[in-house]
């Protein structure tokens, strides 16, 4: 295993797995903060499930943090190296020639989205751990509200302009990543179907609309207040 | 059309170990109806009569088959046009007055030998690695058809063979990957019969010398399948990364 990690397709393989538990941890997180919209009871339920459940927090959660560091890592192992390989620049370079400006740039657009679960952890994961794990409060709840505390502190965090802007330049930068990745994985991962008018189609829907309705999210919560 | 009066920025380099730099020319009367290299061929008369060291350029076939000819011409790999290499671009793709710029294949693992030529022996060296069949030829050749082939499994290594190993892929990928020479060469075994008893040795050793050769990592921009002046589809890389993936469970 150790060898077909360092070989170059090892590499790229382990690339797209981490990206597909991703994209399919983004569409789980999705159907979660949409609930806050529509039903700010049913949030706060799922969300106090989701912070509580032994299960999700002790061995799903580590999971996570691990397929996002594992990620971002391998795409900075990968980038050191293809610039290594790239030896001398050329002095003219027509890249718009023969490929997407987010296929030569995911190191950016992931760069981007980087900072953006820096500042996601900042705002949202630390005061969870600290509350649960350093305060021992696995109550859900918190004074002056009523009922869980999750849907409040949502609504507290959207009220701040700068912070609803960078989350929103944040996920046009996802949406980037993901118009390339999303059909690059299944060819990495030896598929052609990526290739394909469905899989494109599909792929297209999921990197515009998700995105997007993150982005829906934050503004509604912002606009609301 | 009047014949084309140009400007040439060309990248002059003594030997692997000097540094190089873009260098002007001026080339006049150059009819549309050459070649790239017929147009070369001019500056390098031009440069000889006026005592000039000639500018080194690789070429043998100028018909579009050995896969000598390389040149990364205004930015791109055989230049502006599809479906060819450097020796079937005409001049006509050019208009009067153009400044080109012309530069040597860029990667590591292709050092500049002099001037435009760099030195290709990595690719020849991931063939020895395991891009071949190991038949007796010695007087007993078996009837081609013997081994039954399906018409589609025989058409899609025939596109594979098509590689030229002109190295185009390499030039124009960001990453300077080889994958879809490899997994050109790659396929056009994988596909037949007569591939599979190395199957699984091929596609490892071929691998393992396109790393040790310092070629990058493919990140499916797929600007080597636009590039390739044989139509090489990207499918071959998704197929070598399934024989990887399948030699590798296999041990
Ligand atoms: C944490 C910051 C991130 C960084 C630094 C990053 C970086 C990268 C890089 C450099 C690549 C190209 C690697 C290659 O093709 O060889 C890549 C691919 C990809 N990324 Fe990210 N990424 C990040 C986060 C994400 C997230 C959150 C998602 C999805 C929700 C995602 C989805 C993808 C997908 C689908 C691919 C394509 C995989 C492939 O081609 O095999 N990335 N990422
Ligand atoms: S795959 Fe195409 S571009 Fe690459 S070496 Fe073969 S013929 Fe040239
Ligand atoms: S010189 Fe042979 S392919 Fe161009």
């Amino acid at each position: 295993m150790s060898g077909f990690l360092n070989s170059s397709i090892g590499r790229k393989v382990a690339m797209a797995l981490s990206a597909f538990f991703l994209m399919f941890f983004l569409l789980q997180h999705f159907a979660i903060n949409i609930l806050s919209v529509f039903s700010p009871e049913l949030f706060n339920e799922v969300s106090h499930f989701m912070g509580t459940n032994p299960l999700i927090q002790f061995a799903l959660q580590p999971v996570l943090i691990f397929g996002v560091v594992f990620h971002f890592v391998m795409g900075f192992v990968l980038e050191i190296r293809n610039r290594k390989a790239n030896g001398v620049k050329y002095a003219q370079n027509n890249g718009a020639a023969n490929s997407t400006w987010m296929s030569r740039n995911m190191i950016w657009s992931g760069v981007a989205i980087l900072a953006f679960i820096i500042l996601h952890f900042i705002d949202f994961w630390f005061p969870e751990i600290n509350t649960k794990f350093v305060n021992g409060d696995w109550s859900g709840t918190m004074e002056g509200v009523e009922g869980y505390r999750y849907y409040e502190e949502l609504v507290h965090k959207f009220a701040s302009p700068i912070r609803v802007g960078a989350y929103v330049i944040a996920f046009v930068f996802l949406a980037l990543h993901l118009l390339h990745g999303f059909t690059s994985a299944f060819q990495s991962m030896g598929g052609t179907a990526g290739r394909k008018k469905t899989l494109q189609t599909i792929g297209k829907a999921y990197s515009i609309i998700i995105p997007l309705g993150f982005i829906f999210i934050a503004l509604y919560h912002f606009f609301n207040h | 059309m009047d014949n084309m009066n140009l400007t040439l920025k060309i990248w002059r380099q003594k030997d692997q170990s000097s540094k190089g730099q873009m260098v002007d020319y001026k080339v006049t009367d150059i009819s549309e109806h050459m070649s790239f290299l017929e147009m070369m061929d001019v500056l390098n008369e031009q440069l000889v009569n006026s005592g000039e060291e000639p500018v080194a350029f690789d070429h043998d076939c100028r018909e579009g088959i050995c896969g000598m000819c390389s040149l990364y011409i205004n930015g791109e790999a055989h230049g502006p046009d599809r479906g060819i290499t450097t020796c079937q671009l005409h001049m006509r793709m050019f208009n009067d007055g153009d400044t080109i710029t012309i530069e040597p294949w860029r990667a590591a693992a292709f050092p500049v030998i002099k001037d435009l030529v760099v030195d290709r022996m990595a690719f020849e060296r991931i063939q020895q690695a395991g891009g071949y069949i190991s038949v007796n030829t010695s007087g007993n050749t078996q009837d081609a058809n013997s081994l039954p082939i399906s018409k589609i499994a025989a058409d899609e290594a025939m596109d594979a063979a098509a590689c030229i190993g002109c190295g185009a892929c390499v030039a124009s990928c960001k990453n300077s990957s080889a994958m879809l020479f490899v997994g050109a060469k790659v396929s056009q075994y994988a596909l037949l019969p007569q591939g599979q008893v190395e199957a699984t040795e091929r596609v490892k050793n071929m691998v393992a010398q396109m790393d040790l050769e310092g070629f990058g990592n493919c990140t499916n921009t797929g600007a080597c399948e636009v590039e390739c002046p044989k139509g090489i589809s990207l499918d071959n890389i998704a197929r070598m990364n399934r024989e990887f993936m399948k030699a590798n469970v296999k041990g």
